[in-house]
């Protein structure tokens, strides 16, 4: 018996409606963990070479991990993956709130989505009895209204997974809502789900999973909530939540600022942490068996319309707020509202409207492409009419729907130099100019420019940021074990936030599943993961390699303007140093390719021969 | 004595429910618990604590008379239960749960096994 899993896959085809349901295979459970590693896989083995990401062709993966639902400090991580219509190769988003658990209690380690429905769907997973039902009446509807429409209509009990509008028209950066608040926002995965009609995904589960020493994991559960209550974060952080942290990054100048044109803000105490709570904050709200909830529940107000948002978190503060020089916490809160409730990434949303403001600035886009509109920096009103925009595809917002890369390819005069992004994925909330591991993190992060897979940012300032010695192998122990935590289902914020040890983790590990394996298989399977979606990109990306990792211009072309670090940057030679640095630790050749050797290490002898 | 919830402070985590199935059952399962937590969201945006409170209308509807106060809590005997359902009609808290794999209904006998791990500091034993 597998213990920590629900035991079984559910494979759904929506193009004949068919509904499968295999027992879990015990050699992906032994080499991909789960959550991500299972997503990593499907894809790989599932996704015809060449798929068209919104096309039928594509894939949806959904999976929790082995320590999901069961009794730890946050064990609600839930991987959504599909091809990424943002970068053409792999793409997944990690999601939090209670649908992982869930799943779970359902049975079901692992969900499949092929195919594609004639008409609009609604997935609904209810223990073994799995229905596609009509959608129609929710589609069109925004991503929370369709949560409640839900909730009502087949029970409060069920865990509830849904697109917005944005996701429905495809918008490459189109996000996954759940929990009224709770995101898979990144790599557009909600544009595949919108791409195969499908509105939302319910899934209610009564059954449970077997662990393997319930006595054991209820002593160490303990003992782990105990050392959670014991850190000094659990009471200074978690009034805060994630935005405690905007005065700690506009104090060391990566506060990301109009369009990453500079890393300060002036403005800072209006949106950060203190006035979250001050001025809109309703509620800590938090995913499952989390006791450091980061989520604040928030009340705004705008031109009379009151909204109730879970946010804004640090990175929709940080894009949303200082990138757009939206210098009001209510006002942060309300666009986050907007673009919630619309379906778009905060992260991105914030992104690609800053770009489009700093074009309107520049001339690049005309007052005639946007309807004659006067759009600027610090208005909520432009930011909200753009969103719609993008969302509903119309004008100028069809072109910005495709995310900054697309569009400044399109845009052209110079416009690529300020489109900030990666592989086609926007940056997020950490300006890099003066951080060489947040920067390298950035430049080779798997799925495009996300810091949740090696957020350096402190390390970087806490070595020092000219330094660049070992900056590379820090990327790299980063990039293993955060992604691990991706595999396991579990929450990084204890960990990151307030210290709390990893260890423990390694420690109910084997009283969760049984197995022996230490902490550093883990990492070791958290490695072959990592290398197999870079070769699911080299496969799926016509000369993909060492030109995709680099950063957008103005990165290494502009000092920083203002603030602590003004007058630094970091040169194109140093990045490409330590980029090679980075290649050669990883066993990869001087294009950014594992090789045949490495490939086999990692027990990935299936990849040599598309690669090779 | 009762478990009682200071409902405006409940972050939604549920980490009661499953701790709640976790230590009587020992099965991972939160569907078995014997506290329950609801959201209301959007609006107002916040949750509500489902518990019994111990007021005993159950033991009074009871038809095979096996639910029956023990050391301050009321308590099923799991053993005579036929599963009939008056008790969770009857509840006025709506809280005597049921589950298909089980015949009797679940409900809260304070224990407080639950209590220490809720971060949020939303439950107490009431004596």
């Amino acid at each position: 018996m597998l213990y920590g899993y629900g035991g079984h896959v559910l494979r759904l085809n929506l193009s004949d409606r068919s509904v499968k349901i295999e027992p879990l295979s015990e050699e992906l459970v032994r080499d991909y963990v789960g959550g991500r590693g299972f997503v990593a896989k499907v894809l790989y083995d599932e996704v015809p070479r060449g798929a068209d990401p919104l096309g039928e062709e594509n894939v949806v993966a959904i999976a929790p991990g082995p320590l999901s639902g069961t009794f730890l400090p946050c064990p609600n991580k839930v991987a959504f993956g599909a091809k990424s219509p943002a970068t053409g190769g792999y793409g997944d988003s990690i999601m939090g709130g209670h649908f992982a658990a869930e799943l779970k209690h359902a049975g079901f380690d692992l969900v499949v989505i092929k195919g594609r429905s004639e008409e609009p769907c609604v997935i609904v997973i209810d223990d073994d009895e799995v229905r596609i039902e009509d959608g129609k009446k929710y589609w069109g509807k925004g991503s929370m209204q369709t949560e409640k429409m839900l909730k009502e209509d087949l029970g409060e009990d069920f865990q509830i997974a849904t697109i917005g509008p944005a996701g429905e028209k495809m918008v490459y950066f189109a996000c996954i809502t759940h929990d009224f608040g709770r995101q898979a926002g990144r790599t557009g995965v909600g544009a595949v789900l919108g791409s195969k009609n499908i509105k939302a995904i319910a899934v209610r589960g009564s059954k449970g999973f077997p662990i393997y020493d319930p006595e054991g994991v209820i002593k160490k559960g303990q003992e782990m909530y105990d050392a959670v209550f014991a850190k000094p974060g659990f009471e200074k952080w978690t009034p805060y939540g994630t935005a405690d942290i905007v005065n700690w990054v506009n104090e060391v100048g990566s506060f990301p600022t109009k369009n990453f044109w500079t890393g300060y803000y002036e403005e800072y105490k209006k949106i950060n942490g203190v006035a979250l709570r001050e001025s809109v904050w309703t509620l800590d709200k938090g995913c499952f068996a989390c006791p450091i909830p980061c989520g604040k529940y928030s009340k705004a107000t705008f031109r009379g319309k009151e909204v109730r948002v879970e946010g804004p978190e640090y990175e929709t503060i940080a894009l949303v707020g200082s990138n757009c020089l939206i210098d009001d916490i209510e006002e942060v809160a309300y666009a986050n509202y907007v673009l919630d409730e619309l379906g778009l990434d905060t992260i991105s949303g914030g992104n690609v409207i800053a770009f489009a403001l700093e074009c309107i600035e520049k001339g690049i886009i005309t007052k005639d492409q946007v309807e004659g509109k006067d759009l600027k920096f610090g208005d909520l009103e432009s930011f909200v009419w753009l969103a719609e925009k993008i969302a509903a595809r119309e004008g100028i917002g069809d072109l910005l729907a495709q995310g900054v890369k697309t569009a400044a390819a399109k845009l052209g005069q110079g416009s690529e130099k300020f489109a900030i992004h990666v592989k086609g994925l926007e940056v997020s909330g950490y300006e890099p100019r003066y951080a060489p591991a947040t920067l390298l993190a950035y430049m080779t992060c798997d799925v495009g420019a996300h810091h949740n897979r090696a957020w350096a940012i402190t390390y970087d300032v806490a070595v020092g940021r000219e330094k660049k010695e070992g900056k590379a192998a820090k990327v790299i122990e980063l990039q293993h074990v955060r992604p691990l935590l991706d595999c396991l289902g579990i929450c990084r914020f204890p960990w990151i936030e307030i210290g709390f040890e990893l260890d423990w983790y390694a420690e109910i590990w084997p009283l969760v599943t049984g197995q022996d394996k230490t902490w550093e298989d883990l990492l070791k399977d958290s490695e072959r993961i990592w290398n197999l979606t870079r070769a699911f990109s080299a496969r799926e990306i016509e000369g993909f390699g060492i030109d995709y990792d680099q950063p957008p211009a103005r990165f290494y072309e502009e000092d920083v303007p203002t603030g602590p670090i003004a007058g630094n940057r970091i040169t194109k030679e140093t990045l490409d140093a330590l980029l090679k640095e980075y290649y050669e630790l990883r066993g990869w050749n001087e294009k950014g390719l594992p090789t045949a050797e490495k490939l086999r290490e990692l027990k990935l002898d299936f990849v040599v021969e598309d690669l090779y | 004595m009762q478990l009682v919830a200071r409902d405006e402070l409940c972050s939604g985590c549920r980490t009661c429910e499953l701790l709640c199935a976790l230590s009587k059952l020992k099965e991972n399962n939160y569907k078995k618990a014997a506290i329950r937590i609801r959201g209301q969201f959007p609006d107002p945006g916040r949750y509500f604590v489902v518990v019994c409170d111990q007021c005993g209308v159950c033991a009074e509807v009871c038809p095979e008379g096996c639910i029956e106060e023990v050391d301050g809590a009321y308590r099923i005997d799991k053993e005579r239960c036929t599963g009939c359902g008056e008790c969770v009609e009857a509840c006025p808290s709506d809280a005597m749960f049921t589950h298909p794999s089980r015949t009797a209904p679940i409900k809260c006998d304070a224990c407080g096994e639950c209590v220490a791990y809720c971060s949020r500091k939303v439950l107490a034993i009431q004596e």
